[in-house]
C-alpha cells in the first residue's frame, strides 16, 4: 500500500476530490496547512507598512491506495490541481506497512 | 458658533438684531441638540471602539474597546463634577473656568445656553471631551496599562482638555483673540492628536515594531467604525452650531463632501503608489476628512470642502505611511498622523477658506482678510505647545501613581486581552 500526500491550493481542492472519486477511491483525509515553497510569501501593505506573509495557506490531501494504483492516483492529483502556476503545491508518496478498518478489523487492502 | 453664545462680548457685537430678540428657548434648536448629542455620543463607544479596536491586534482589541468606553465613561463624570466648570465657568484670566458650576450647582431645568436648556448644552460638550480623550489612545494601544490609562484619562481631561476647551469656546484667550474653530479642530484633533505622539515617546515603541508583521485585527470592524463615525460626526458639526438653521445645514453638507473626498483622495493616493485600493485606506480617508472639516464646517463653502478633503486624504496618507516611518516614532493607529495633521490643515484651511457668505463671524485670507490666517496660526502653536508639554506632566505623574505606563514584557507579547481583561475577542475553533 502506499500513502499518496499532496499539498495543493485550496480552491483546488473540489477538483483533485472529483478526480480521485472517478479513479474509485472512497475517502481521503484533509487537513487545512500553511506553507512555502518557490512560491514564497506574499505582501501586505497596511497604512503604508508593509507585512511579508511567508505561509500561504494550502490544503493536505491524504489518500492510502494500493500498490498498482499509485501512479495513477499521482497523475489524477497532478491533473486536478495543476494551474500552471508557481504554488501549485507538491505530492509525496510513502510505503504503508498496514491498514486497519476499526469496526470489522479487516487488514491490508481491504481496509481500505 | 460655540463662542458666539459663550462670550458676551462677541454676542453684542455680532449677533444680529433679530437673533437677539429671538433670546430665550426654541424648541426646534433643542430638539435637534439634543438629537445631536446622542449622535456625538455614539461615536465614542461604537464608532471610535470599532475603528480602533479593528486596526488593533487581534489580542488587544478588547483592550483597544474598553479603554475607548472606559474614556467616555469617565469623561461622562468628570464632566459633570468638575469638567465642565473649568471649560466654560466664568474666565479666569482667559485661561480656564472658574469654579461656580462645580457638581452642575446652580444651573436648573429653566437654564439656557442661548437658544437651548444648559443641561443640552453641557451634555453635548461633555461628549466632546469623552471623544477627545479617547483619540488618544490610538497612538499607544498594544502596549499601555490600562490602570495607567485610567489615572491619565482622569489627569488629561482635568488639566488639558477643559482649559483648551476653555480658549476655544469658554470665554478664554483663543476664542477672544478671533481664532475661529467650529467644532473642534484645536480642542479636540490638534489636542489629541499632539498628545498621542507625546505618550507614544513616553510609552515607548512596540516590542517587535518595524521588524514583526502587526496586522490589524478586522478591517471589517474599523470599516464599520468609521463609518459610524462619519454618522455620528453629523452631529458633531453641523450641532456645534447650536440651532436648527442654515449654517447647521450647510456645516452638514461641507462635512459629508469633506469625508467622501478625503476617502477618494486617500483611496487614489495609495492605489498610485502600492498598487492596491485598501479598505483601511478609505476607511482612514473619511475620517481625515472629517478632522480637517471639523474647524470649517460652520465657515466654509462647499467647494472649499472638496479642497479641504482631497489634501486632508492626501496628507494623511503621506505622514502615516512615509512621515512615520522617516521619524520612527510608534503611533500604533495614527492618532497624530490622522488627527493631529489633519487637525492642523483644517485649522489653517478655515483662516483661508471662511467665507462671510456662509457665516458672517469668519472672514478668510480668500475673501481679504489674511490676518485671519495668522491667527489661525497662532492658536494651533498654542494648543499644540500646552498639549505637549502638558500632556508630558499628566504622563509623567501617571507614572509616578501607577508604578510605570507600560505593561510588562511577557503581558505585552500575550496581549492586552489576556493579561489585563482575563478575556478574549474571539472564540473561533477549526474542529
Amino acid at each position: 500500500m502506499k500513502k499518496i500526500e499532496a499539498i495543493v491550493k485550496p480552491f483546488k481542492l473540489d477538483d483533485v476530490k472529483e478526480a480521485l472519486n472517478d479513479v474509485g477511491i472512497q475517502g481521503m483525509t484533509i487537513t487545512e496547512v500553511k506553507g512555502y515553497g518557490r512560491q514564497k510569501g506574499h505582501k501586505e501593505i497596511y497604512r503604508g507598512a508593509e507585512y511579508v506573509v511567508d505561509f500561504i495557506p494550502k490544503v493536505k490531501v491524504e489518500v492510502v491506495v494500493a500498490d498498482d494504483q499509485a501512479d495513477a492516483v499521482v497523475a489524477k492529483i497532478r491533473e486536478a490541481a495543476n494551474t500552471g502556476k508557481l504554488g501549485d503545491g507538491k505530492i509525496f508518496v510513502y510505503n504503508v506497512e498496514e491498514a486497519v478498518r476499526v469496526r470489522t478489523g479487516e487488514t491490508g487492502v481491504d481496509a481500505l | 458658533m460655540i463662542a458666539k453664545l459663550l462670550n458676551p462680548l462677541a454676542l453684542v457685537l455680532l449677533l444680529p438684531a433679530s437673533a437677539l430678540a429671538a433670546d430665550g428657548l426654541d424648541t426646534g434648536d433643542t430638539a435637534w441638540m439634543i438629537v445631536s448629542t446622542a449622535l456625538v455620543m455614539m461615536m465614542t463607544p461604537a464608532g471610535l471602539a470599532l475603528f480602533y479596536g479593528g486596526m488593533s491586534r487581534y489580542k488587544n482589541l478588547l483592550n483597544t474597546i474598553a479603554m475607548t468606553m472606559v474614556a467616555y465613561c469617565l469623561g461622562s463624570i468628570i464632566w459633570v463634577m468638575w469638567g465642565y466648570t473649568l471649560a466654560f465657568g466664568p474666565s479666569k484670566a482667559g485661561l480656564f473656568g472658574g469654579f461656580d458650576f462645580f457638581f452642575l450647582n446652580g444651573i436648573g431645568v429653566d437654564s439656557l445656553s442661548g437658544t437651548i436648556p444648559t443641561y443640552v448644552f453641557l451634555l453635548f460638550q461633555m461628549t466632546f471631551a469623552g471623544i477627545t480623550v479617547a483619540l488618544v489612545l490610538g497612538s499607544i494601544v498594544d502596549r499601555m496599562k490600562f490602570s495607567s490609562w485610567v489615572v491619565f484619562t482622569i489627569l488629561w481631561l482635568t488639566f488639558i482638555y477643559a482649559p483648551v476647551a476653555h480658549w476655544a469656546w469658554g470665554g478664554g484667550w483663543m476664542g477672544s483673540m478671533g481664532a475661529l474653530d467650529f467644532a473642534g479642530g484645536t480642542v479636540v484633533h490638534i489636542n489629541a492628536g499632539v498628545a498621542g505622539l507625546v505618550l507614544s515617546f513616553m510609552v515607548g515603541r512596540r516590542i517587535g515594531y518595524g521588524k514583526e508583521a502587526m496586522f490589524p485585527s478586522s478591517i471589517t470592524l474599523t470599516a464599520l467604525g468609521a463609518a459610524l463615525l462619519w454618522f455620528g460626526w453629523f452631529g458633531f458639526n453641523a450641532g456645534s452650531q447650536l440651532a436648527a438653521d442654515g449654517v447647521a445645514g450647510s456645516a452638514f453638507l461641507v462635512t459629508n463632501t469633506s469625508a467622501a473626498m478625503g476617502a477618494l483622495s486617500w483611496m487614489f493616493a495609495e492605489w498610485a503608489v502600492t498598487r492596491k485600493p485598501t479598505v483601511l485606506g478609505l476607511a482612514s480617508g473619511v475620517v481625515a476628512g472629517l478632522v480637517a472639516i471639523t474647524p470649517a464646517a460652520g465657515f466654509v463653502s462647499m467647494p472649499a470642502s472638496l479642497v479641504i478633503g482631497l489634501l486632508a486624504g492626501v496628507l494623511g496618507y503621506v505622514s502615516v505611511s512615509k512621515l512615520k516611518n522617516m521619524l520612527g516614532y510608534d503611533d500604533s493607529l495614527d492618532a497624530f498622523g490622522v488627527h493631529g495633521l489633519c487637525g492642523i490643515w483644517g485649522a489653517l484651511a478655515t483662516g483661508l477658506f471662511a467665507n462671510p457668505a456662509v457665516n458672517e463671524i469668519g472672514t478668510g485670507l480668500f475673501y481679504g482678510n489674511p490676518k485671519q490666517v495668522w491667527i489661525q496660526f497662532l492658536s494651533i502653536i498654542g494648543t499644540a505647545a500646552f498639549s505637549a508639554v502638558g500632556t508630558f506632566v499628566v504622563a509623567y505623574i501617571t507614572k509616578l501613581i501607577t508604578g510605570g505606563l507600560r505593561v510588562d514584557h511577557e503581558e505585552e507579547i500575550v496581549g492586552l486581552d489576556n493579561a489585563q481583561h482575563g478575556e478574549r475577542a474571539f472564540e473561533i475553533q477549526n474542529v
